[in-house]
């Protein structure tokens, strides 16, 4: 889009990541995680392990050690600091997690505690007035596998293929001291070939465009899922004070690659890929949310979200569009439709209104045809009497004419009779 | 939703935990960091002036390098801004830079619109950022953005005050974006007056209530610096991308019979001072108070405008999907609204016509009834006509009978009176 420019000239732009550096360190930084398994797995202990801290301790119980009835889920916050650098840590446990005899729909607590985290933000980052917008998205869930070293539980793929569109979901293998290396191997392997015919989509690393990051990204992705180790205890190893768990046949170094894979697992969770997880929340899960819950509402207006974690159909005609871009559409839509039917309907009048003019027309014309019809009658009547009374009245004077000659002639002979007798007497 | 609990982790309380050793999330501004290079980083600036008052130099002399640039003529009848987008690399930074220029500003015998087409875009570029914002279906991350997060406002060297369309137009400008005021060609003022007019400018800068960028003295890396900067607005820059030879060096300069202005010797002008605060320390700063501050307030205007609002009446806090059903709810009453209108316009206009025609019916059957009484009127005279003269006929045959009758008779008598 722009054009390429060479500068001449040292500039000073350079030092932008050094502004960014600066200012995120003022602003200190935020992290949620989720821990998810069944009691006794050694989430505590890991959690302790990778913050080196007592988040859970005698005075602050881990989830195993609160029992619960039904699934809850609960955070804890943390403030800590290294270097400078301020981190708000949010740990979410979920005591009761698979430790029922029917842990149906066990899982529904914890989709909507990270339904109701996206609603949060969703909601702040949509009011007119905003301010800190506090981020409490669940970054990242870890959930812990039982090392039986079989396979997956049925249990762990649904819960996986549930929320695996929700959050970025890592597995782990706990109690990983309980396998050796080989059996180790063998249930990852396993384990990854029930993930791929689940479809289940666990984190993944991003590529970079560096070598050597690519080269450590694809080693971290061959040994999935990573099985670990969690110690609160600090024991001596060859003058080393290690976190170790000690048995009577040795000491399992928590941070020794060898032994298991925490370390892998704290570099890729907190030195390398944190930013990523938060990002990978912000651009895909909670936007996936975000854009369910708007077109549910926009396109029908009540709340068709029922269906939490599938994605509706009807998604085709909002894509690409905000909700009042939407409104704007249906508005456009409407005047036309509004114009065609009153095109219709004026379509439909007119013809009507055409029709009983049309048969008023027709009885006028009717009508009047009739009325010529009786004039005519009538007036041939009229001349008919007249040539009738013609014809008489001629007739009569005729006659009359003819009388009055008879009588006329009669009266002349009478005269003459009487004159005729007369005259004989002489 | 799960309960919470009523034990000790129900409490949002934060503990303030130390650590036992080095967890490694001090590595996290740095995770931070790499993300943005990837990503690139973007940059937008307005320059206001006058044509001719050094803006597209001095852009150039920035940012080392040439960019490409017709000279403006005077005559254009309006203002309008020209922006345009340049990928620059230092290190392993990448820079998407747009300058807009204002094409035409300050040309005009009527300068009382000047200000608008500048408004316009910024505003414009406020409302595309908030329509992707509002996507259902959005991707910020690699949106790019266009926001403008710096104008360069130039002042001319009068060396007197600022202009009343100065004032004007930077009235209008500080609450939509960072305002840096700067003097151009300050090779044209002496030092004496440079510093009476930069007095001058403030106050009347204060005095007017514009509100310029302030360098931030929160962060105690750059508090110093910035502080320090702050007292020094307006900078009085001047720009030159021609080299001259100064002793054994070569450097950016303009040359004039008295003498050599030299552009990054500070006691010659404040550019060293502009370049630094704004690309090497407060960049990032200036973005952030774009993004935070004059498009938050740009976005609660335009929604509060729309009819949204954080609380009902009631004061409860709306949640977005309430905000949007209850517009939503509206929106589909009116149109019901809009559709019920129409038809019962036409229920009302059929109606009428049925009236009309109706009426016009009776009207017609009317007439007609009146022809026929008409017609009955003159068949009952016809019919009188004709008995009247079927009585004289039948009169005047009776009268023909007695008179054959009458006539015969005398004949009889006749003979009688012979015998």
């Amino acid at each position: 889009m722009g054009q390429q420019k060479n500068l001449d000239g040292y500039v000073g732009f350079a030092s932008l990541p050094n502004q960014v550096y600066r200012k995120s360190v003022k602003r200190g930084f935020e992290f949620t995680l989720m821990v998810v398994g069944e009691s006794g797995l050694g989430k505590s202990t890991l959690i302790n392990s990778l913050f080196l801290t007592d988040l859970y301790s005698a005075e602050y119980p881990g989830p195993s050690h609160r029992i619960k009835k039904t699934v809850q889920v609960e955070q804890s916050k943390v403030l800590i600091k290294e270097g400078g650098v301020q981190l708000l840590l949010t740990i979410v446990d979920t005591p009761g997690f698979g430790d029922a005899v029917d842990n149906s729909n066990c899982w529904q607590p914890i989709i909507d505690h990270i339904d109701s985290k996206f609603e949060d933000y969703l909601n702040s980052e949509s009011r007119v007035n905003r301010r800190q917008m506090p981020d409490s998205r669940i970054h990242c869930c870890l959930y812990f596998i039982a090392p039986s070293g079989h396979g997956l539980k049925p249990l762990d793929i649904e819960f996986m293929k549930r929320l695996h569109e929700k959050v970025n979901v890592i597995p782990l293998i706990a109690k990983a001291d309980t396998l050796t290396p080989e059996e180790c191997q063998q249930f990852k392997k396993q384990i990854m070939r029930e993930i791929q015919e689940h479809k289940i989509k666990i984190y993944e690393f991003p590529e970079t465009d560096d070598e050597e990051e690519n080269r450590l990204v694809k080693k971290i992705k061959d040994k999935l899922p990573l099985a670990v180790v969690g110690s609160n205890t600090i024991i001596e190893v060859n003058g080393k004070r290690v976190r170790g768990r000690q048995y009577p046949w040795g000491v399992a170094e928590v941070e020794n690659s060898d032994h298991c894979d925490f370390t892998i697992l704290r570099d890729m969770l907190i030195r390398t890929h944190m930013q990523d997880l938060k990002d990978v929340t912000n651009n895909v899960h909670y936007e996936n949310y975000r854009s369910r819950k708007l077109a549910a509402v926009t396109y029908n207006g009540v709340d068709n979200n029922k269906a939490k974690g599938q994605l509706s159909t009807n998604m085709d005609t909002v894509e690409g569009m905000s909700p009042l871009a939407q409104m704007e559409e249906e508005r456009r839509e409407h005047v036309t439709k509004m114009k065609k039917m009153e095109m219709e309907m004026e379509q439909v009048f007119e013809m009507k209104v055409k029709e009983k003019v049309q048969k008023l027309k027709d009885s006028e014309a009717e009508l009047q045809r009739r009325h010529e019809q009786m004039k005519k009658n009538l007036e041939a009547q009229h001349k008919e009497l007249e040539e009738k009374r013609r014809v008489f009245e001629d007739e009569r004077s005729n006659w009359e004419l003819q009388q009055r000659l008879e009588q006329q002639k009669m009266e002349a002979s009478r005269t003459l009779e009487k004159n005729k007798k007369k005259g004989k007497i002489f | 939703m799960a309960a919470t609990d009523v034990d000790v982790f129900s409490n949002e309380e934060k503990r303030n935990l130390s650590l036992g050793g080095h967890v490694g999330f001090d590595s996290l501004p740095d995770q931070l960091v790499s993300k943005s290079v990837t990503q690139g980083f973007c940059f937008n600036i307005l320059c206001v002036g006058e044509t001719g008052i050094g803006k597209s130099t001095l852009m150039n002399t920035l940012f080392n390098t040439m960019f490409e640039n017709e000279e403006a003529s005077h005559y254009q009848n309006g203002v309008y801004l020209r922006p345009r987008t340049y990928d620059l690399q230092e290190s392993n930074v990448h820079l998407k830079l747009t300058i807009v220029d204002t094409v035409g500003f300050g040309d005009q015998i009527n300068k009382e619109d000047s200000y608008k087409p500048i408004v316009d875009y910024i505003d414009t570029q406020f409302e595309n950022y908030l329509q992707e914002e509002l996507k259902i279906k959005r991707s910020l991350f690699n949106y790019h953005d266009t926001r403008i997060h710096i104008c360069l406002y130039f002042i001319a060297p009068t060396g007197h005050s600022l202009k009343s369309l100065d004032l004007v137009t930077m009235k209008k400008l500080d609450s939509k974006v960072n305002i840096i005021p700067i003097i151009a060609k300050a090779d044209t003022i002496s030092k004496s007056e440079l510093h009476k007019f930069k007095i001058k400018i403030m106050s009347e800068l204060v005095s007017n209530g514009v509100q310029i960028y302030q360098f931030p003295t929160d962060d105690e890396a750059v508090s110093e610096i910035n502080a320090s900067m702050n007292a020094h607005l307006p900078f009085a820059v001047v720009g030159s991308v021609e080299e001259v030879k100064v002793g054994n060096k070569t450097v950016r300069a303009r040359q004039y019979p008295w003498g050599v202005v030299q552009v990054e010797n500070e006691s010659h002008c404040d550019f060293v001072k502009l370049r630094e605060m704004l690309i090497r320390v407060n960049m990032e700063d200036l973005r952030e108070q774009t993004h935070a501050r004059h498009y938050e307030l740009y976005r609660r205007c335009k929604l509060e405008e729309m009819g949204f609002k954080d609380t009902d009446p009631d004061s409860q806090p709306f949640s977005l999907q309430e905000t949007y059903e209850a517009k939503r709810k509206e929106f589909l009453g009116d149109l019901q609204r809009k559709e019920e209108e129409m038809r019962q316009m036409f229920v009302n206009k059929v109606k009428e016509t049925e009236a009309e025609l109706k009426e016009k019916e009776r009207e017609l059957h009317e007439k007609f009834e009146q022809l026929k009484r008409m017609h009955q009127d003159e068949k009952r005279k016809v019919e009188e006509k004709r008995k009247e003269l079927e009585d004289e006929m039948n009169a005047f045959n009776r009268r023909k009978v007695a008179c054959e009758t009458l006539s015969s008779q005398p004949l009889k008598k006749d003979k009688d009176k012979k015998n």
